[in-house]
């Protein structure tokens, strides 16, 4: 009895032809898989991997203010799309972003899903409100914030107010000072954006704790295990493969982040918060310059893969797998 | 020294909860304000210092949301986009995943690292071309199959998930082959195991992959903002989007617009808080 032999099992007729020729039993089991992968593999290939590469391709042609006439120009194009100051500045701004944004959300979100793991009352009420942002989609989120910082009545400027701060125009103020780069409004950006993706964050790490067995807790209180050590020796390592999850998917999150932008600043003032999909989107969409945005999805593709591998072979050695 | 450790006790006991509460404070600010500003009347809206309370709440404003945009229209398509992906996702995921799980044929992990190499392609980065297919499409088979400003455009480039397939087939391999060879001996062939014995076993993870389908097609932004362009197919993201700007002025309105977009989400999510969470324990994460 071939167990996963699909083939001898469906097509039990077919066995002394398939005992003739080996290879029609192979093909017939390929068959047979393919009947259940196709219509992943014809999606896939139609709305990922075509147009991935379509888009290495588009990257040779320039467009015309209209996006009708198409010349081809080699790798022009992307010589010169990739060394303008707009795109580095894109790409500053991009990588800014991740960094506002993911570790602070790592942060908070471990800490809360450490705390509401506990046992407690009222714990699984801490678990549901942290995870509730979830429910948010970007565009709720963003106009949420475009209230909560609004100059005049906003209750950010507000409680910056009550320690004799003074006002900030967020989402119109390029620059901090002349000579920071970032400003206030990338802080804005990535202050809706730590709040939209906490609920994720925090329901990851909870559903991981929960698959500490009980036992390695219990043994270790046993020892005389203080809670600090508790955390530093068991909890921690075992989470480690979650955290890495969760540092990868929100690199990955955050390098693809559009709709708070296009809704709280569209890019600007003075393109502070210009990140690489939005100068796609607007190279695209706005000025019909597909040659131009392919190479830039191009980049954000390698910087993704980069970022990715990276991020596994420096973090992988230090996570500890059962 | 049982005192000092009792005290000690108490003392991070009280900790936890302080910042337990602090943190729910700053998660539900933005969500608790909406709520209230969506109550207000006009002028207390944009008020200094910020009201914190709506004693006298003004319901008429998600009249004037509702009459401002057709939020109605809205929600019934990202209802019918985000149900048709979360359907589709489910089946072609299963029909993948039990392939990779009970099957066993010539480049099958070969198949496998591919369909994994999609999750490292962003949407974004194939948004262009998969605007012009969507357009060409649309040009020459008018409309039939797929085309600009339709439920097509909007749903059928997500109906396969490498993410949803994976979580399945790590879910499949639990299941112990013997249950295959019983079935095979009772003459089953793969579509009855896989709908008798596979699918009812499987139902947490059916319910996890479904959530997140949903939750991740109604929250879509860039691309319905691209391929809808009438009321008919606008999704409520990009319409409440266009409420924020259209009434820049009355903060009351779009917040209670905003207010009636997070809702349905809201109480899925309260609802299925305990399934997420057992569903990912079994799911993809482990080791």
């Amino acid at each position: 009895m071939e167990s996963r032999d699909g083939a001898a099992v469906a097509l039990p007729t077919s066995v002394p032809l398939t005992r003739k020729y080996p290879w029609l039993g192979e093909l017939a089991r390929f068959g047979g898989g393919m009947v259940f992968l196709w219509p992943s593999i014809i999606l896939f290939g139609a709305f990922i991997f075509y147009p991935l590469i379509k888009s290495v391709y588009l990257g040779f042609f320039v467009s015309d203010p209209f996006g009708r006439g198409q010349e081809f120009v080699g790798f022009d194009q992307y010589r010169q799309v990739l060394t303008s100051s707009e795109f580095r500045k894109s790409l500053l701004v991009t990588v800014l972003f991740a960094f506002y944004t993911v570790p602070t959300g790592l942060a908070l979100g471990l800490v809360f899903a450490l705390l509401a793991n506990q046992r407690l009352r009222g714990a699984l009420f801490f678990r549901t409100v942290f995870s509730s942002t979830i429910a948010a989609s970007v565009a709720v989120a963003a106009v949420m914030w475009l209230m909560l910082l609004n100059p005049s009545a906003g209750i950010v400027n507000w409680a910056l107010g009550q320690f004799d701060l003074p006002r900030v125009n967020w989402l119109t103020d390029p620059q901090w000072r002349e000579s920071w780069d970032s400003g206030p409004a990338l802080m804005a950006v990535s202050l809706t954006t730590i709040w939209l993706n906490i609920g994720f964050t925090t329901l990851i790490l909870l559903a991981a704790l929960q698959n500490i067995p009980d036992e390695l807790y219990e043994s270790a209180r046993v020892d005389g295990a203080s809670p600090w050590s508790i955390l530093r020796h068991i909890t921690l390592p075992m989470l480690s493969p979650a955290l890495l999850f969760v540092v990868v998917i929100s690199t990955i999150i955050a390098f693809q982040s559009f709709g708070q932008i296009h809704i709280l600043t569209r890019g600007g003032p003075l393109d502070a918060t210009d990140v690489i999909v939005y100068s796609i989107y607007s190279d695209a969409f706005i000025n019909f310059e597909y040659g131009a945005a392919a190479v830039k999805a191009v980049a954000l593709f390698l910087l993704v893969l980069t970022f990715t591998l990276v991020q596994f072979r420096f973090l992988e050695r230090r996570v500890f797998y059962r | 020294m049982t005192l000092r450790t009792h005290y000690g006790r108490w003392l991070r006991v009280a900790l936890t909860y302080a910042v337990l509460i602090l943190g729910a404070l700053l998660v539900l600010l933005p969500i608790y304000l909406a709520v209230v500003n969506s109550l207000l009347p006009k002028e207390d809206a944009i008020s200094y210092p910020p009201k914190l309370f709506a004693p006298h709440p003004q319901w008429i404003n998600f009249k004037k949301a509702m009459d401002a945009v057709p939020l109605g229209r809205y929600m019934f398509n990202s209802a019918v986009q985000a149900g048709v992906i979360t359907i589709g996702q489910l089946v072609t995921s299963t029909l993948a995943a039990y392939a990779f799980a009970f099957m066993r044929f010539r480049f099958r992990n070969f198949l496998f690292i591919l369909f994994l190499s999609t999750l490292m392609v962003p949407w974004e980065v194939t948004i262009v071309p998969n605007f012009q297919t969507v357009q060409l499409m649309g040009d020459k088979f008018g409309g039939y199959i797929l085309s600009l400003d339709s439920y097509q455009a909007l749903t059928i480039p997500f109906l396969a998930s490498a993410f949803g397939t994976f979580l399945l087939r790590q879910h499949f391999l639990t299941i112990p082959l013997e249950l295959r060879d019983a079935a095979a001996i009772d003459g089953y062939g793969h579509l009855r195991f896989l709908w008798h014995v596979v699918l009812p076993l499987s139902k947490p993870a059916l319910g996890t992959l479904a959530v997140f389908s949903f939750l991740q097609s109604w929250n879509q932004y860039l691309w319905p903002l691209l391929v809808t362009n009438s009321d008919n197919y606008r999704t409520v993201q990009i319409g409440l989007a266009g409420l924020a700007s259209q009434e820049i002025d009355s903060i009351n309105v779009v917040m209670a617009g905003t207010v009636i977009a997070l809702l349905p989400m809201l109480i899925i999510i309260v609802l299925f808080q305990r399934q997420l969470v057992r569903g990912l324990m079994s799911g993809a994460l482990k080791g």
